[in-house]
C-alpha cells in the first residue's frame, strides 16, 4: 500500500477540502500577523511558526494540484497559479508580500496620514502629510505666476480642452477645421494669453511659469514643432541627393549621441556666444528649441522605420501616376508610413514628456521643480517623499494614459484584415 | 516650356541645385555663429583653446576612482568625472539587464500572478520620468536611513547609513599576478570553447564547456593563491566618534548615497524597457522552431539553449543595445543630485570656473558621442556576430 497518496480524481472529496483550508489557513496566518500583528502560532518554535505558513500553503497546493478534476473552476486556478510545485511557492511568495505591503501602505497613505491644517504642525501623525501638497498644490500647479493672473493659463486649457472635446463631435469638414486651429492658431493665441503683455493684459514674464502648467506647455509645443521636423528629417536621411542625405544623417546622429541635459546646457551657456553682442532669446524659448531639435532626431529614426517598411511596390505605383516627390510622400507614403510606426511614435512623445522635468538645469520649475523648491522651504523640511510620491503620481498618469489611448489608436487605425 | 526642357535634360543639374541651397544655408548658419562667438569672445577677452585642461584645477571632488585633489589639472577633473560616468553607467547596465531579463521572462510566465506582478512592476516604473525616480531615491527614500551610530549592519562587516553604504576594503598583494592569471585563463577558455565547437562541428561530439570553463576560471587564479604568493585581506569599515554626537566609519570603501540612488534608480528604470524587448525575442521565436527541435529529440535545456536563445538573442540585442546607450547618457541627470559625474564636475564645475562655455561643453559632447559611438560599434560587431549566417 502506498503510504503517500497522489492527488487524483479518486480522492477528490477528501483531498480538496483539506488542500483549501491548509492554504486559507496559511493566508489567514500571514493576515493576521500582518494587520493585527497577531500570531496563531506563537506556541510553536519561532523558526517554524516563521515558516509555518510557507509550509502549509505548499502542502495544501500539492493537495489540490489534480490534473483534469473535471471541476472548472479548480482545473483554471490550478492551470494559472500551480502548475507545479515552484510555481506554487512563487505564488505563496507573491502573496505573501502583497499581504504584508497593504498594511505599512495603508497606513503611510491614509490611516495615519493628515489631510486637515495648514502648517507642517498640523502634521502628528507617522503617515504622510498631505497637507503640504494641500498648501503648496496652487504652486504645483501654476509656478511662480501670480496668484490674480491665474485665470488666465486656466482659460487657455479649457479653451483647448473644449475644442479638442467639440471636435471629437463634429463631422468630417469641420473637424478639419477644428484641427487647423488647433495647429496653427491656438498655440499662438494661447501663448499671448499666457505671456499677456497687451490687450490690456499684464505681461507674465517666463521665468514666473512653472508647475504642471509649464510641463503642458513645454510639451504641446516641442510635439507641435518636433514633429514636423521629425518627417523633414527621415525623408533628408531617405533623400536620394548625398549632400541633404549625409546632413540629415549628421544632424540626427549629432542628437542622438549626446544627452539632453548636455544640450540643454548647451542651450544656456553656449548659444548666447553664438548670438550677435546683445540680443537677448528668452530662457524658455531656448529650452523649447533644444528640446524640440533633440526630440526631432528621434522622432525622425522612428518614422525612417516606417519608410523603410513600406514595400516598394508603393513608391512605384505613385510615381506611375504622374505623382512627383511631394505629392507622392504626403498623399501616399507617409499616411502609411506613420500608421506603422504610431507606437514608435507614442514612444517618443512620451519620452519627451518624461524630459521635461530635465529643464531644471536652466533654472525653470516645472512640476518636479517646483516640489524642489517646495521642500527647501524652512518652514516645510522633510516632506520630500509626499512632494515626489505626489509628482510621481501625477506623471504616471498622464503617461499612463498617453500610452493607453495610443494602443486605442493603433488597433483603429489598423487596417490589417 | 522652358522648365520642363530643363527638368527632363539636366537631371543632374535639378538633383544640384536644393543640395547646393541646403549647404549654402547650413555654411552661412556656421559663419555667423562662429564670427559670433569670435565677436563675444574678443569682448569678453578670451581666447579659443584648450590651453586652460593643463591648469590647476582648485576645486574639490567627492567621490573619485583616482587620486585627485584641488592641486590637479582641469585634464585630470575630467577624467575623475568621466570615470564616475562609466563606473554608474556599468553598474547600471549590470543590474538592468539582470532585473529586465528576469522580469521579462516573468512576463511571459504561465503563472498569473507573477505575469500580473511583472506587467505592473513595467507598467509603473516605465511611466513614471526617471528624474523623479532618482529623486525619490535620494530625497525621500535614501535619507530615512539611520545614521551612522545605529547604521544596518550586515553581519558587522557592512554597514548602510544615511551618509552611504560602508563596504569592506579588498587589499591585495601581488595582485598583478592575480590579474595575468584571470586574463590568462580567459584566453585558455576561449581555446577550449573554440576546440569544442570544431569537434562539435566535424564529429558531433559534445563537450561539456561550460563546467570545463568554470573549473579553469577558478582553478587558475586559485593556483596562484596556493603558490604564487597572492594574498587577499579586507579591511572592515568601524565605527569610530569624531566628537560626542557625531559618528563616522573608518576604513573600508564608502559608497555615497548618490552613486546608490542614481545606480538604483537608472537600473529600474532601463529594466523596463529591457524586460519589454526580452519578452518580444522570446515571443518571436516561432512555436515551430520549439516543435520542430522537439520532435528531433532535443531535451527541454537543449530547446531552450541551441534554438530559442540563439534566435531570441538576435531579436533582442539590437533595441538592448540602444537601453544600455540611453543608460549611459540618462547618467548625466547625475547633475540633479550632485553626483560627481563628467556633466557635473566638467560642464557644471569648471565651467562655472573657467567660463569656457564652447570648449567645455564642446568637449563633454564628444565624450558621450564617442562613449555612444564606441557602445554601438561593439555592439553591431556583436550583433553581426549573432546575426542569421545564410549560406
Amino acid at each position: 500500500m502506498n503510504l503517500i497518496v497522489k492527488p487524483s480524481k479518486e480522492n477528490i472529496k477528501t483531498f480538496v477540502p483539506i488542500g483549501l483550508s491548509l492554504v486559507f489557513l496559511s493566508f489567514f496566518d500571514v493576515f493576521l500577523n500582518a494587520f493585527f500583528n497577531l500570531n496563531l502560532m506563537a506556541f510553536l518554535p519561532p523558526q517554524l511558526s516563521y515558516f509555518l505558513p510557507l509550509i502549509l500553503g505548499l502542502i495544501g497546493f500539492y493537495l489540490i494540484r489534480i490534473e483534469f478534476s473535471g471541476v472548472r473552476s479548480l482545473d483554471i486556478l490550478n492551470k494559472n497559479i500551480n502548475s507545479n510545485n515552484f510555481n506554487a511557492l512563487l505564488t505563496l511568495f507573491t502573496i505573501f508580500i502583497i499581504i504584508k505591503s497593504i498594511p505599512p501602505m495603508l497606513d503611510w497613505f491614509i490611516l495615519e496620514a493628515n489631510f486637515v491644517g495648514n502648517s507642517k504642525d498640523d502634521c502628528t501623525g507617522d503617515g504622510a502629510c498631505w497637507v503640504f501638497i494641500k498648501v503648496w498644490f496652487n504652486r504645483f500647479m501654476y509656478g511662480l505666476y501670480p496668484d490674480a493672473e491665474q485665470w488666465r493659463i486656466n482659460t487657455a486649457f479649457l479653451i483647448l480642452f473644449a475644442v479638442v472635446g467639440v471636435s471629437f463631435f463634429v463631422s468630417e469638414k469641420l473637424k478639419k477645421y477644428f484641427i487647423l486651429f488647433l495647429v496653427f492658431v491656438f498655440p499662438f493665441l494661447g501663448i499671448k494669453l499666457i505671456s499677456g503683455g497687451s490687450f490690456g493684459l499684464e505681461y507674465v514674464e517666463s521665468a514666473a511659469w512653472g508647475g504642471l502648467s509649464l510641463t503642458f506647455i513645454i510639451s504641446a509645443f516641442a510635439i507641435l514643432f518636433c514633429f514636423p521636423i521629425g518627417v523633414i528629417l527621415a525623408l533628408g536621411r531617405r533623400s536620394s541627393l548625398p549632400a541633404i542625405r549625409y546632413i540629415s544623417i549628421g544632424f540626427i546622429e549629432l542628437w542622438r549621441g549626446v544627452p539632453l541635459i548636455t544640450v540643454l546646457f548647451m542651450s544656456a551657456v553656449m548659444f548666447p556666444m553664438f548670438l550677435p553682442d546683445g540680443t537677448f532669446i528668452d530662457k524658455l524659448i531656448r529650452v523649447l528649441i533644444a528640446i524640440t531639435l533633440f526630440e526631432a532626431a528621434y522622432m525622425a529614426e522612428v518614422v525612417r522605420g516606417g519608410l523603410q517598411a513600406l514595400p516598394k511596390g508603393q513608391y512605384e505605383a505613385a510615381k506611375s501616376l504622374g505623382m512627383g516627390y511631394w505629392r507622392m510622400n504626403a498623399l501616399i507614403i507617409l499616411p502609411q508610413a506613420l500608421k506603422l510606426v504610431i507606437p514608435g511614435i507614442a514612444n517618443t512623445l512620451l519620452a519627451l514628456v518624461k524630459d521635461t522635468p530635465l529643464i531644471f538645469v536652466v533654472g525653470l520649475m516645472e512640476l518636479a521643480g517646483m516640489i524642489g523648491l517646495a521642500k527647501t522651504n524652512p518652514k516645510w523640511l522633510g516632506m520630500a517623499m509626499e512632494g515626489y510620491v505626489f509628482a510621481g503620481l501625477v506623471f504616471w498618469i498622464i503617461c499612463y494614459a498617453m500610452s493607453r489611448y495610443s494602443q486605442n489608436l493603433e488597433k483603429k487605425l489598423s487596417t490589417e484584415r | 516650356m522652358i522648365f520642363k526642357k530643363f527638368n527632363i535634360e539636366n537631371k543632374k543639374a535639378r538633383d544640384l541645385i536644393p543640395q547646393a541651397i541646403t549647404v549654402l544655408a547650413l555654411l552661412s548658419v556656421i559663419i555667423y555663429f562662429a564670427t559670433n562667438a569670435q565677436i563675444n569672445m574678443g569682448n569678453r577677452g578670451i581666447s579659443f583653446g584648450f590651453g586652460f585642461l593643463n591648469q590647476e584645477a582648485s576645486f574639490d571632488i567627492t567621490f573619485s576612482m583616482i587620486e585627485y585633489d584641488g592641486s590637479h589639472s582641469y585634464g585630470r577633473a575630467f577624467l575623475v568625472g568621466l570615470l564616475n560616468t562609466i563606473l554608474v553607467s556599468a553598474i547600471g547596465i549590470f543590474f538592468a539587464t539582470i532585473t529586465g531579463v528576469v522580469v521579462g521572462i516573468s512576463r511571459l510566465s504561465d503563472n498569473y500572478l507573477i505575469a500580473k506582478v511583472a506587467e505592473w512592476y513595467v507598467e509603473i516604473f516605465r511611466n513614471i520620468p526617471l528624474i523623479l525616480q532618482i529623486f525619490f531615491w535620494y530625497f525621500a527614500a535614501l535619507r530615512a536611513l539611520p545614521l551612522p551610530e545605529n547604521g544596518i549592519s550586515f553581519y558587522d562587516i557592512s554597514f548602510l547609513t544615511i551618509k552611504g553604504w560602508y563596504v569592506p576594503k579588498f587589499i591585495w598583494t601581488n595582485f598583478n599576478i592575480f590579474l595575468l592569471s584571470v586574463i590568462a585563463a580567459f584566453i585558455l577558455i576561449y581555446f577550449i570553447n573554440s576546440y569544442a565547437t570544431k569537434q562539435r562541428e566535424q564529429f558531433g561530439k559534445q563537450i561539456p564547456t561550460t563546467i570545463i570553463s568554470l573549473t579553469t576560471l577558478i582553478l587558475i587564479p586559485f593556483i596562484t593563491f596556493l603558490f604564487l604568493g597572492v594574498s587577499l585581506t579586507f579591511e572592515y569599515p568601524v565605527l569610530k566618534q569624531l566628537s560626542p554626537t557625531v559618528f563616522t566609519y573608518a576604513g573600508g570603501v564608502s559608497i555615497i548615497p548618490e552613486l546608490i540612488a542614481l545606480a538604483l534608480a537608472l537600473s529600474m528604470y532601463t529594466a523596463t524597457f529591457i524586460a519589454e524587448n526580452v519578452r518580444a525575442g522570446i515571443l518571436g521565436v516561432g512555436k515551430g522552431q520549439k516543435e520542430a527541435a522537439a520532435s528531433i529529440g532535443l531535451n527541454k535545456n537543449q530547446i531552450l539553449k541551441l534554438v530559442v536563445m540563439p534566435q531570441a538573442l538576435r531579436i533582442i540585442i539590437p533595441p538592448t543595445t540602444n537601453q544600455y546607450l540611453n543608460l549611459t547618457k540618462n547618467s548625466s541627470l547625475a547633475a540633479a543630485i550632485a553626483y560627481p559625474d563628467i556633466v557635473l564636475v566638467f560642464a557644471g564645475t569648471a565651467l562655472m570656473q573657467t567660463g569656457r562655455a564652447i570648449e567645455i561643453i564642446s568637449i563633454t559632447m564628444l565624450t558621450y558621442l564617442t562613449l555612444s559611438i564606441s557602445i554601438s560599434i561593439f555592439m553591431n560587431w556583436y550583433n553581426k556576430k549573432m546575426a542569421i549566417k545564410e549560406k
